[in-house]
């Protein structure tokens, strides 16, 4: 939301800058298990997005005195790569931003994660934007959910997120950067879709009050796309494992 | 967390189950806000905030420097937040913790994105404008930071006075005019305690509290939103919160509007 100076048509003759809809997700694919080493992970391909989450864990807590006797506890980390922008090289490790981002995306797995099966010990998620272009969080989110489930690690839920914005007068799914610095709202949520409750919301712009339960509407729709994503990501890994031993 | 806090917690949300409150407030009522402003005069703003126990005291500097390159017309505006451990025994010393990051970048947002600042009005020349900086120190905690914060910020800024410029120099102790203020933001911050959603939660109700919303709006529009904690909320819930915010915003504002010295 930074500059008005220089804005550049968002919107012409009813579609987006890229040619989308208004309600229309860029070209979303996820894969599952695709690092040797971790435990889980997962690569989001989304738009130019390219969001690469891993999960160690359950392992014993380090620093010792952060454990809790009575569940596992959760460190997230994320973190943009400093080439991950088309703007100038950033300097790496975590700014305030990243920070914050880590911490609300930790809050949303507390939810999820069945915590009480793992007492004492934690559970590491980190999520790495190697290239970034508007909507990294919900990004992070959404490859985050399929590591830990690539991790066998228990979940009431496979979370999803989805960021909706506002250009002018109109609400638009999933904005890319450009987007992003010249639109008057954004609001990226994180939804777990068995009853549509809503485990990150953050915002800031201008939304009427009318706008704020379509955008939410929104979100939950174009969600059952990502959802069906997810799945398909994690049911591909073990049809994978089954070809490979079907010609023996 | 001590075992006396889980004992409380759990008094606590036997007794929001029945619509009731420790200190015999209604679910949606604010504690008494009282603002102080002025305190510090060597800062160019300030203001003192007491929110029921909770105390937030908010420093606004100014400073000469440069625009930020996509904005080259305009001041800047930064925000930081201060857990002090003398705030209470949980703060430790240390680099900010992500708690207090989250908070001024709230709070930021909120005033931010409420255009309540008049930036362009801090342009002195091409390449040079004041910078503004608005420190956040808690001072006690009992609880909801975030809308005390928010007052404070909002509430030094509205008593900021700009420093005098002249022969490239900075004249702190010649502060000529009054910042341009142009819209007020409000936020008012809930807890999810079972399944009520309680305004303005004190230390013991944010201990028991698996969810904290918070929305931080003007008079027409929602300006900034921030989900907290673990717990979850529905659309319908999240659509009250921001009613009630809307509805409290005139309250609020009003206390701010008083306190212009």
């Amino acid at each position: 939301m930074a500059s008005k100076a220089n804005k550049p048509e968002l919107i012409k003759d009813g579609k987006r800058l890229d040619g989308r809809a208004f309600d229309e997700i860029r070209p979303f694919k996820i894969e599952a298990s695709v690092l040797k080493n971790a435990d889980g992970s997962a690569m989001v391909e989304w738009g130019n997005n390219r969001v690469l989450a891993a999960v160690y864990g359950p392992v014993e807590t380090q620093p010792k005195h952060m454990a809790d006797p009575m569940k596992a506890i959760i460190k997230c980390r994320y973190q943009m790569a400093p080439f991950s922008s088309l703007s100038e090289h950033s300097r790496s490790g975590p700014n305030r931003r990243a920070t914050e981002i880590s911490k609300v995306t930790k809050e949303v797995f507390e939810n999820v994660v069945m915590l009480n099966e793992f007492p004492g010990s934690m559970i590491n998620i980190f999520v790495e934007i190697l290239q970034g272009d508007g909507g990294t969080r919900a990004a992070g989110i959404t490859a985050a959910s399929v590591a830990l489930a690539s991790a066998g690690i228990h979940m009431k839920d496979l979370v999803y997120a989805i960021s909706v914005g506002k250009i002018g007068e109109e609400l638009v799914l999933d904005m890319d950067m450009i987007e992003d610095n010249y639109s008057d709202s954004d609001m990226p949520m994180a939804v777990s879709p068995k009853d549509n409750s809503i485990l990150l919301l953050q915002m800031d712009g201008g939304y009427t009050r009318e706008e704020l339960p379509r955008a939410i509407d929104m979100v939950i729709e174009a969600g059952k796309v990502i959802s069906a994503a997810q799945r398909e990501a994690l049911r591909s890994v073990y049809k994978n494992i089954a070809k490979k031993y079907e010609g023996e | 967390m001590y075992a006396i806090d889980l004992i409380k917690s759990n008094y606590i949300r036997e007794l929001i189950s029945k619509g009731k409150r420790e200190d015999s407030r209604g679910l949606l009522d604010f504690r008494a806000i009282k603002i102080k402003p002025g305190i510090i005069q060597n800062a160019e703003g300030s203001a003192q905030v007491d929110l029921g126990n909770t105390r937030v005291l908010a420093g606004v500097k100014m400073g000469v420097g440069e625009p930020m390159e996509d904005t080259p017309d305009m001041g800047t505006i930064a925000m930081s937040a201060e857990l002090l451990p003398a705030a209470s025994a949980d703060y430790e010393t240390g680099p900010p913790s992500p708690e207090s990051i989250e908070l001024a970048r709230v709070v930021d947002r909120g005033i931010r994105a409420g255009n309540c600042v008049d930036l362009s009005s801090l342009l002195i020349d091409k390449g040079k404008c004041w910078n503004i900086f608005v420190d956040i120190y808690v001072l006690n905690y009992d609880g909801n930071l975030f809308d005390a914060s928010c007052i404070a910020a909002m509430s030094s800024l509205v008593n900021t006075k700009v420093p005098g410029y002249e022969d490239e120099k900075e004249l702190h102790d010649k502060r000529v005019k009054n910042l341009k203020i142009d819209n007020i933001v409000t936020s008012a911050t809930f807890g999810k305690i079972g399944k009520h959603l309680v305004l303005d939660p004190d230390r013991s109700e944010e201990n028991a509290m698996l969810a904290r919303f918070t929305v931080a709006t003007d008079e027409k529009f929602i300006r900034a939103m921030q989900k907290g904690l673990s717990g979850s909320l529905y659309k319908a819930e999240i659509e009250s919160m921001v009613d009630t915010a809307l509805e409290k915003h005139k309250h609020v504002k009003k206390i701010i509007e008083e306190s212009k010295a």
